[in-house]
């Protein structure tokens, strides 16, 4: 199990060398490091001088040697459009992404793992044909119609919840939460759901199908055999064998959420890293868009890390055939 | 059990043309069972017409800016009182005709998708056979590079390569080069799919006498292979390129929504539903609306097409 | 006479396809005495699973039972409403599966599912039932039960996989098991093992047992009487000493003919021509009249009764002296 995770963890490494040259190049060569300093109409020895100081003469693989360690770090540059350090406006813009985005899962499971159950148990049902078609439709709708949709009706029309911004925050540290407030709760419910609505309907497919499949194992008609329950049944024996890969869907969707989290920020104008990316796409703002990158792969990576070591413990069967390789 | 109910396979003669063997196939015979498919079928070609002849049916032509008058600003639909011919959905802020607005628009929309779509159909493809027919490094590369990929969402990745190359090319960009950028920037997020679709089959040819036999005698064995991989990924490709392609207009109404996709003098659907939202609040909501409902509706209807194709070419995944 | 433990009369299943109607199976009668061992053989499909199934009360649609009666132990059980059937199941009757690799819920450790299933059918407390736990373990042959019980099954080879598997059947002491092929899958070294502890455990509880499999041999030396079925019919039921001897129904002499044996000089194995029908397409009359070497006009007319014939009960115009029938016929 140990070499197991070593292996993983050396793969994980590799991918995260792949995203740091695609970043570096983005850094070095689509952005101009020298542009970070200096204003536009500096003269052009001055900035041959800057150049120099910044170590862009270098050969290229000691410039990559040198962006890695300061990455590693946590230095990223300067932002062309705030000039100040990225790492400092990622640091700050992190917590709201991750609260959001922790939300919108949770969302999503939930409802995703119930809807899922009900309609494998009982997919016959109307309410089951129901959620067939919402799952449809969350796949079609793109997620910025659905904020728009729900601004409209819970925050134009009906004026229950606010449409844009976090509310009130609440700084722990250096964290800043909203998950304390009142108001910073409810400016959570609307990008959550729009947010976590196209995961929901892919987390209910999945355990839509993986109930089916599974009430139709030896084990579980051993089960009946044996005189369970129905309850048990479903929930004790084929729930818990649906949910080895509905976990490896939520943790690795986690890092989509994270990504498509920059759709609803800018929907909603939430002051997370997404709407940072965006405007440092429109405003063509390299050093953030390469540590945005840097960060997601990382965050990408760690979480699919961790996905690997919570299905040993999910399913036994692994924990011994990792021990003993086949 | 199952074996014991199966029954004979009727006898059969198999016709032999192209169109002959289509409306002959399971494919059509299932295709003709679904209502919901024939709908949606009817629908994408309604909205791909409608794309064609723009020009023909708006009232207006929405970039036209001789054509826009200020008094025509913010019509409601004609069904409201306020409503005024020929604006039968209302008009924006510059009194552009909302109806033509999606018409031009759904073109741009459709275009960058379809483009989207062959761009990165061709790209995967040539992946596919190149990694699958050299393999070695080549192969283990080109993988590798699909699997990082496929760990990042196709939005994020789309969003990198327009905002890396906007910085390339520097400065303001005319129309047509967004236009470009965005093709690109959809067809490099979306390669990954074909490319693996391919390089199995290939693997799977690559090791056939035929292959060896052509070798042997000195034809050109990749071209020979080509004639035999690319009939058995037709189906499997199709079906990507249909579902894609809902995911390309997404993809593309999404970066035009965020700002960096097509800009409002020529506007896609995206780029409508981001000038209306600002009018969300004032009550205008048809200057939102309308174009959102147009994005659902076509997408939805390509995702059905797309789902029935998978369904039908694959029966055994139902 | 004493009452059997299980009275099957006249059953009927089918299913419903989009094809008619498939008669699985079509009227079967058979008791189980306490304590004795019926073996029911027959190819695959005969209908030898859905038997069991049905009396269990495991018949999933599209299937159905469409006639006849189940009684266990004087009780009527082919009609009880599920719930009761369930406390049924398990209880009074315990089942084991052919794959003991796929019987065991792979996600719970053994103690949880004996425990639980335990739990379901007894008063008994936790502790109590992880006693009675480790005691059927113990029964059934595994060693070291109180440290085994807490693995998984996957730490079980398949044949101490099965023995977990009877210790689950035997979890409430029921009155009659059903063993659907209960050694097919296993080791041939093991099968033998699996076939004596059945026998043992069903001696020393008084336990009925039918023995489902297409194997001759585990049935000569298990079963106390055996059921030969074939497309959905008993062809022959009798003690297994007569019916393996001396087989009278022509499907059952093929059978019989097809068991190797030591003391047997025949260097080579009988084979009955031809396959078994599709239930789609089962003959009129004897199901078994196309493959059938003394074949003759009634059999493809006339389905063939059961009838007592010495110790055996045959289903074959063959064995049937009465006048009044065969003048039907002409």
């Amino acid at each position: 199990m140990f070499a197991f995770i070593i292996r993983r963890a050396l793969q994980a490494i590799g991918v995260l060398l792949a995203v740091g040259i695609i970043s570096f190049a983005m850094f070095r060569f689509a952005g101009d490091p020298v542009n970070q300093i200096v204003s536009l109409d500096t003269p052009a020895a001055e900035r041959e001088q800057v150049r120099r100081s910044l170590g862009l003469d270098d050969a290229v693989p000691v410039q990559f040697a040198r962006y890695l360690g300061q990455a590693v770090r946590g230095e990223f540059g300067v932002s062309y459009q705030f000039r100040q350090p990225v790492s400092d406006l990622l640091a700050e813009r992190m917590p709201a992404t991750l609260e959001l985005a922790l939300c919108a899962t949770l969302f999503a499971t939930g409802f995703g793992v119930l809807m899922g159950v009900y309609s494998g148990l009982k997919r016959d049902s109307l309410l089951a044909k129901v959620f067939q078609t919402i799952s449809l439709i969350g796949i079609s709708l793109p997620t910025f119609l659905i904020g728009i949709l729900l601004i409209y009706l819970f925050a134009v029309t009906l004026g229950w919840l606010p449409s844009y911004g976090r509310g009130d925050t609440v700084r722990l540290g250096w964290w800043s939460t909203g998950l304390l407030t009142t108001s910073g709760l409810k400016a959570l419910i609307l990008p959550s759901i729009t947010l976590g609505l196209f995961q929901m309907t892919l987390i209910m497919r999945i355990v839509r199908a993986e109930m089916l499949e599974v009430l139709r194992t030896d084990y579980i008609k051993f089960a009946r055999a044996r005189g369970l329950t129905t309850r048990a049944i479903h929930f004790g024996h084929a729930l818990k064998n649906t949910l080895v890969p509905v976990i490896t869907i939520v943790g690795l969707q986690f890092g989509s959420v994270i990504a498509f989290a920059i759709i609803t920020e800018t929907v909603f104008q939430w002051p997370g890293m997404g709407l940072l990316f965006v405007q440092a796409v429109q405003n063509v703002d390299i050093p953030i868009m390469a540590a945005y990158l840097m960060l997601v792969a990382l965050i990408f990576v760690v979480i699919n890390l961790a996905v690997d070591i919570l299905y040993t413990i999910v399913d036994p069967r692994l924990r011994t055939s990792i021990r003993q390789p086949a | 059990m199952a074996d014991a109910i199966q029954a004979a396979p009727a006898p059969h003669t198999a016709p032999t043309t192209w169109a002959g063997r289509f409306f002959d196939s399971d494919v059509w015979a299932s295709f003709k069972r679904s209502k919901l498919t024939m709908a949606a079928a009817l629908l994408t070609a309604l909205f791909m017409a409608s794309a064609i002849l723009a020009g023909i049916l708006s009232p207006q032509d929405p970039f036209d800016p001789a054509q826009l008058e200020l008094m025509n600003s913010r019509l409601p639909p004609i069904w409201d009182a306020e409503g005024q011919m020929p604006f039968m959905l209302g008009t924006d802020e510059q009194g552009r005709d909302i109806l033509s607005a999606i018409l031009y628009g759904l073109r741009i929309s459709l275009t960058v998708g379809i483009l989207g779509v062959a761009f990165s159909a061709t790209l995967g493809i040539t992946l596919g056979l190149v990694a699958g027919y050299i393999g070695g490094t080549v192969d283990a590369i080109i993988m590798r590079i699909a699997d990082v990929q496929l760990t990042f969402p196709a939005i994020l990745i789309a969003l990198l390569v327009d905002g890396v190359v906007k910085s390339v090319l520097g400065g303001q960009l005319d129309e047509m080069t967004t236009l470009s950028v965005l093709v690109f920037s959809i067809g490099l997020s979306f390669w990954v799919q074909y490319a693996r679709t391919v390089r199995g089959s290939v693997m799977v040819e690559k090791n056939k006498d035929y292959i060896a036999a052509a070798r042997l005698i000195g034809l050109p064995a990749p071209v020979i292979m080509l004639r035999h991989v690319l009939p058995n990924v037709l189906g499997p490709v199709l079906v990507i390129a249909t579902i894609n392609l809902a995911l390309a207009i997404i993809t593309e109404a999404t970066l035009s929504f965020l700002g960096t996709g097509m800009p409002e003098t020529m506007p896609s659907i995206g780029t409508l539903i981001r000038i209306g939202n600002n009018y969300l609040f004032s009550g205008e909501w048809w200057i939102v609306a309308f174009p959102g409902i147009a994005l659902a509706v076509l997408v939805l209807a390509i995702n059905l097409l797309g789902d029935w194709l998978r369904d039908a070419l694959n029966p055994k995944l139902r | 006479m004493t009452q059997p433990v299980l009275s099957v009369r006249d059953l009927r299943v089918e299913f419903v396809t989009r094809r008619g109607i498939l008669k699985a199976i079509d009227g079967i009668s058979f008791d189980i005495g306490k304590g004795e061992v019926l073996g029911v053989v027959g190819e695959s499909g005969a209908g030898k699973s859905v038997t069991g199934s049905a009396v269990v009360g495991l018949i999933d649609p599209p299937g159905r039972i469409a006639g006849g009666e189940i009684w266990l132990s004087g009780m009527r059980i082919d009609n009880l409403p599920p719930e009761e059937m369930r406390r049924v199941r398990g209880k009074r009757i315990g089942m084991i599966f052919q794959d003991p690799l796929t019987s065991l819920n792979p996600l719970y450790r053994v103690s949880e599912q004996l425990i639980e299933t335990i739990r379901t059918h007894t008063n008994l407390s936790a502790s109590g039932a992880r006693k009675r736990a480790i005691d059927l373990l113990a029964e059934v042959g595994i060693p070291a039960p109180e440290r085994r019980i807490d693995s998984y099954p996957h730490e079980f080879s398949g044949g101490m996989r099965q023995r977990v598997v009877i210790a689950l059947a035997l979890c409430a002491e029921p009155e009659l098991i059903i063993a659907d092929e209960p050694t097919t899958a296993l080791d041939v070294s093991v099968q033998a093992q699996i076939i004596s502890l059945l026998k043992r455990l069903g001696r020393e509880h008084g336990t009925a047992i039918m023995l489902v499999t297409h194997d001759m041999g585990v049935i000569a030396e298990t079963a106390d009487r055996v059921a030969v079925m074939y497309a959905g019919r008993i062809a022959e039921i009798g003690p297994v000493r007569d019916v393996v001897q001396n087989p009278l129904h022509p499907y059952a002499k093929g059978l019989m003919g097809a068991i190797p044996s030591l003391e047997s000089d025949a260097n080579r194995l009988v084979q009955i021509p031809g396959s078994m029908p599709r239930l789609s397409a089962i003959p009129p009359g004897c199901p078994f009249n196309p493959r059938c070497p003394y074949v003759f006009d009634r059999c493809r007319v006339e389905r063939p009764e059961p009838i007592q014939h010495s110790e055996h009960r045959v289903a074959c115009h063959l064995y049937d002296q009465s006048p009044v029938r065969s003048e039907a016929v002409a």
